[in-house]
């Protein structure tokens, strides 16, 4: 392999990898908080089509991409609201939303099919690109890339360095403690769980903005979905996090690679190449139950109700 | 402001009731959509949820409809009655479509209907190995069910793709990926001449029956709802835990195999890349729309089957997406989780005391 | 409230039954949704053509994303219970829910795309794109510069392999140097997959892409990563202005008039219709200024000759893949055999899948 080759496959990988890395980082404070939204799917759709739609009428790809982010947060809010105020099932609420989302972006979406506009460009940094092999892999992106490259920063600073990680991660190990210690959970909770819409918004926005600024519908393909398998993967570690949306990446462009390599596999068997590799690294992940056990948020995907 | 006060009971009263809120908001809901859009509320709503059953046939596309619907969610809620997870029965339906469909291709000559008994025992063995495959990686390695069986059913479509491209497709039928049609003997019997409706919908509701008696009379039925309700109550009475989780995981898979195999050997008649339009999804609502007991699922899934049904319908009258249907699904299970807050709770009016805490 | 709702209903239904002519009542059913710029939106604007052509004599309607699993029958024959007397339906996979209406509403008239089976009320019709693949070819090998050719194809059937095959030949006899790489990516409309497949392609060498797909990803792909492209279904030039040399278009409109004309005219019968650039059906878009004179001249002439019938485009020698001859001199592959093919012929890189 030529060193051009692997340069564009890193390329692809991180440009592939992105909208997990935003899904997965968003779900990673949500669930730190002890709140599993599993409506990652639905919440990237609906950014997805909101932030396309905006773009297209108002021709501007910034405006798309902050709706994009408020959808986001929206629906999240509805979440939110379900689960934290009128207490219901977190998985049921977080699958209802999934099935929603799918349902009314592609309802919204239905008049934009077929529309266009012109995507998000990339931003080359001029010397950095010209480093050999990782050059152009990682500076000569899009600004989403580098802003989830920046988000990805702020994530780490907060668990390690700031007060405000430290209350997320006291809420979400024990919300009774934290309660009584005057933290305040439920504002906590919702902020962490607006937080990761807005983020699967902007990961939808990037779908449909950045990546292929086209809408269709189910655009995603499941990747909310490979993106919550990623928080466990990373065991809720953002550095790992990064890794792992970045090797995803990788596999979800591998079977085409593969393919215009002249690999005589056939093309459906390869195309479960993503959705094998998650569950295989799920069984890695796993299969030390205490491990899992002492690593997830405690209180993960229990309803807590202040006690009055 | 308004509080929340713990029931000492549950109601059974809302449980009963908060169904027919969330269904009653989502029409509010829908007649809102339907007066932005332009559309008469009124006359949309009929051509939505009654025009579908207007004639005889209606009625009996809705009982095609309403079978796989039935013969998922009776599996899917043993599984969450044991809060087993399953979000798989899209795959498991698939798999079973696809080993079922194979044993019927297998044997183009023979003459009997009996043929018809392996073709749907090999359905529904083929949702239970794609169910147990999901079972034992939980038991073995402890991996979120979630999150296994929503990746098995990509890879399942996948699989149903390569068959009907490869190896399954029609040695005349050039060379499209379509199986070949199966014949009268592994095709299942209809109910009516003319009509497409058949045997499977008795399937479903022996199958919501049976879980009635099995989760209400039996002991593994109470297991589970122990195991469901508290985990380490049902640890220290001794109950097997990874036991029930291969149970209703066999269970609902193969109950989705069986409604796999029945679409195919039924109203398709053929092995086709796309066997269902999300029954396997879809099901998961009609299990949390029918309060998670089976009577309430067979109400239930005729709901969600005239969707479908209505959602065609206001395509083909208004114009409207068809996409329409899922937004009506979506807005009922979300209507319904807010209702069932009238279960647990009592909503009354906030006194300044109680909150001062927060 | 009910009856009321009914009674309105009854009154829609006499007003359009009353005394006036009776419009005639087309459906059409789609697969996936109706602007999707692919296979469903030329089926669309042929729709609006007919419409427009006929005016009050007609009234049509669609339904699209129609499952091509169970529901497919119901909303044919819901069409057909609803007074629609003439129904297209746009995808290989309603063939057999279309025959076994088609065998319940004898007097309705069903007109099914790119499938085999007819009946005495039932037509089928297809178009030959490959052949305007084949003059693509043509340009892709004069303009080729790495000699590596991207093909993102959907699903190994018949009609995508006549295509990529089609499209191999043109580009073999401009330039017997190039090859075509095909990436699989087994889906017809999945703008991700298309846009990884697409840069796929460029990354391993290839400065011309072709597609089979339904969105315009291809083109944009290559309007934004500065290679050429062309595109298919329809004119894609609006996504790629620099990047489109043209688009290999279906027009089903012509098509589409004559059979509700002749239903009209109660002068309809079942067909076996295989329309291509002789009758229009298939067609190419205008040329992007980058493609030299000579090749559009070129492009033209060979144009001219399969208009004529003076050529074919697997006209032989043919060879396949492992180099044996399967078409000799002034023989050509059989219609018949065109329908079944799934081989590919020299000049493509890799195998074709299940073989």
């Amino acid at each position: 392999m030529d060193i051009d080759l692997v340069q564009n496959i890193l390329y692809a990988s991180v440009r592939n990898g992105t909208p997990l890395l935003l899904v997965a980082l968003g779900e990673m404070v949500c669930e730190k908080s002890g709140v599993l939204n599993l409506g990652q799917e639905g919440m990237m759709l609906i950014g997805a089509v909101i932030g396309f739609m905006v773009a297209v009428s108002t021709g501007s790809l910034g405006l798309g991409i902050l709706a994009a982010i408020c959808a986001g947060a929206l629906s999240a809010a509805l979440f939110g609201f379900l689960t934290l105020t009128l207490l219901t099932n977190q998985v049921a609420t977080g699958l209802a939303l999934t099935i929603f989302g799918t349902g009314l972006s592609a309802f919204m979406g239905t008049g934009y099919i077929g529309k266009t506009l012109v995507g998000l460009q990339p931003v080359n940094i001029p010397y950095l690109m010209d480093i050999p092999v990782i050059g152009k892999a990682v500076f000569a992106q899009d600004l989403l890339v580098y802003l989830s490259v920046v988000i990805f920063l702020l994530i780490i600073w907060l668990f390690s360095r700031s007060r405000y990680g430290l209350v997320i991660r006291a809420v979400g190990e024990n919300p009774e403690a934290a309660h009584a210690v005057g933290l305040p959970v439920l504002k906590t909770r919702y902020l962490a769980v607006l937080f990761g819409g807005g983020m699967a918004g902007l990961a939808g926005a990037y779908l449909s903005i950045a990546y292929t600024p086209l809408w269709s519908e189910g655009m995603t393909s499941g990747k909310g979905w490979i993106a919550l398998a990623l928080v466990v993967f990373a065991s809720w570690k953002a550095e790992r996090i990064i890794l792992g949306a970045y090797l995803f990446g990788f596999a979800s462009i591998l079977h085409l690679i593969m393919q215009g390599s002249g690999y005589d596999l056939s093309p459906n068997i390869l195309s479960m190449l993503p959705y094998v590799a998650t569950i295989a690294v799920l069984i890695i992940m796993s299969r030390k139950q205490t491990m899992t056990r002492w690593l997830a948020p405690k209180s993960l995907g229990e309803s807590y109700r202040p006690q009055s | 402001m308004l509080r929340l006060e713990a029931r000492r009971h549950d109601s059974t009263l809302m449980a009963l009731v908060s169904p027919l809120i969330a269904t009653a908001l989502t029409l509010v809901a829908g007649s809102i959509l339907f007066s932005l859009l332009g559309h008469s509320p009124g006359r949309a709503l009929y051509t939505f949820f009654i025009a579908p059953l207007s004639d005889l046939y209606g009625w009996t596309e809705l009982g095609v409809k309403v079978a796989p619907l039935m013969l998922c969610a009776a599996g899917l809620n043993m599984c969450y009655q044991a809060k087993v997870w399953n979000i798989g029965a899209e795959g498991q339906l698939v798999i079973g479509a696809l080993a079922g469909g194979y044993v019927g291709l297998m044997f183009p000559d023979t003459q009997t209907h009996w043929m018809l008994v392996p073709v749907l025992g090999f359905g529904i063995l083929g949702g239970m190995a794609w169910a147990g495959l999901a079972a034992w990686l939980k038991t073995r390695f402890n991996t979120n069910e979630i999150l296994t069986t929503i990746m098995m059913n990509y890879i399942a479509l996948y699989g149903l793709l390569y068959a009907v491209h490869g190896p399954l497709k029609d040695p005349n039928g050039y060379n499209f990926p379509e199986s070949a049609q199966f014949s009268e003997f592994v095709t299942l019997p209809v109910l009516f001449p003319d009509y497409r409706i058949n045997i499977s919908i008795l399937f479903g509701l022996f199958a919501l029956a049976a879980s009635w008696i099995v989760l209400n009379r039996t002991l593994p039925g109470f297991q589970m709802r122990v195991l469901g309700q508290d985990q380490s109550a049902a640890a220290f009475a001794g109950f097997n835990q990874n036991r029930i989780v291969w149970s209703v995981m066999l269970v609902s898979g193969g109950l989705a195999g069986l409604a796999g195999i029945c679409e195919v050997a039924g109203s398709i008649g053929q092995l086709v890349p796309q066997i269902s339009p999300g029954y396997g999804y879809t099901a998961i609502i009609v299990v949390f729309l029918g309060r998670m007991s089976p009577i309430g699922i067979f109400f239930a899934s005729i709901l969600l089957g005239i969707t479908y049904l209505g959602g065609e319908m206001v395509q083909m009258n208004f114009n409207l997406p068809k996409s329409i249907t899922g937004l009506f699904q979506g807005m009922l299970l979300f209507f319904l989780l807010a209702s069932d807050i009238l279960i647990h709770y009592r909503i009354l009016p906030a006194n300044r005391a109680s909150r001062v805490h927060s | 409230m009910k009856i009321s709702f009914s009674s309105l209903l009854c009154f829609i239904l006499l007003s359009s039954a009353g005394a006036f002519a009776e419009p005639l009542k087309v459906g059409f059913v789609y697969l996936s949704p109706a602007q999707d710029a692919g296979w469903t939106y030329a089926h669309e604007k042929a729709r609006l053509y007919v419409e427009k052509e006929l005016g009050d004599k007609i009234q049509t309607t669609f339904i699209e994303n129609v499952n091509e699993g169970s529901d497919a029958e119901r909303v044919i024959h819901k069409l057909a219970s609803s007074g629609y007397s003439l129904i297209f339906t746009t995808s290989f996979g309603f063939m057999n829910p279309t025959f076994k209406v088609a065998q319940r509403f004898k007097n309705i008239k069903f007109e099914h795309a790119t499938g085999y089976k007819t009946a005495s009320n039932m037509g089928v019709y297809n178009a030959r794109p490959y052949q305007g693949r084949y003059l693509t070819g043509l340009i892709a090998g004069k303009m080729t510069r790495t000699n590596v050719v991207g093909y993102i194809a959907t699903f190994p059937i018949p009609e995508v392999i006549r295509g990529i095959n089609a499209f191999t030949k043109g580009l073999k006899e401009t330039n017997p140097d190039a090859v075509v790489k095909v990436v699989w990516i087994s889906s017809w409309y999945d703008p991700a997959k298309e846009r990884v497949a697409a840069e796929t392609l460029i990354l391993q060498g290839a400065d011309i892409l072709s597609t089979h797909a339904d969105s315009p990803t291809t083109v944009q792909t290559a309007e934004a990563k500065g290679v050429y492209a062309f595109g298919y279904h329809s004119d894609m030039s609006k996504y790629g202005k620099h990047a489109q040399l043209t688009a290999v278009v279906h027009n089903w409109g012509q098509l589409y008039l004559n059979e509700v004309k002749s239903v009209l005219n109660n002068t309809w019968k079942p067909e076996n219709l295989w329309y291509g650039l002789k009758e229009g059906v298939t067609q190419l878009s205008a040329f992007n200024k980058a493609v030299p004179k000579e090749v559009q001249d070129l492009v033209n002439t060979r144009k001219e000759q399969i208009i004529k019938g003076e050529k074919r485009v697997f006209d032989g020698p043919v060879y396949n893949q492992a180099g044996e001859l399967v078409v000799k001199k002034d023989n050509t592959i059989s219609d018949s055999d065109l329908l079944t093919m799934n081989w590919y012929i020299q000049g493509i890189e890799g195998t074709l899948p299940g073989h």
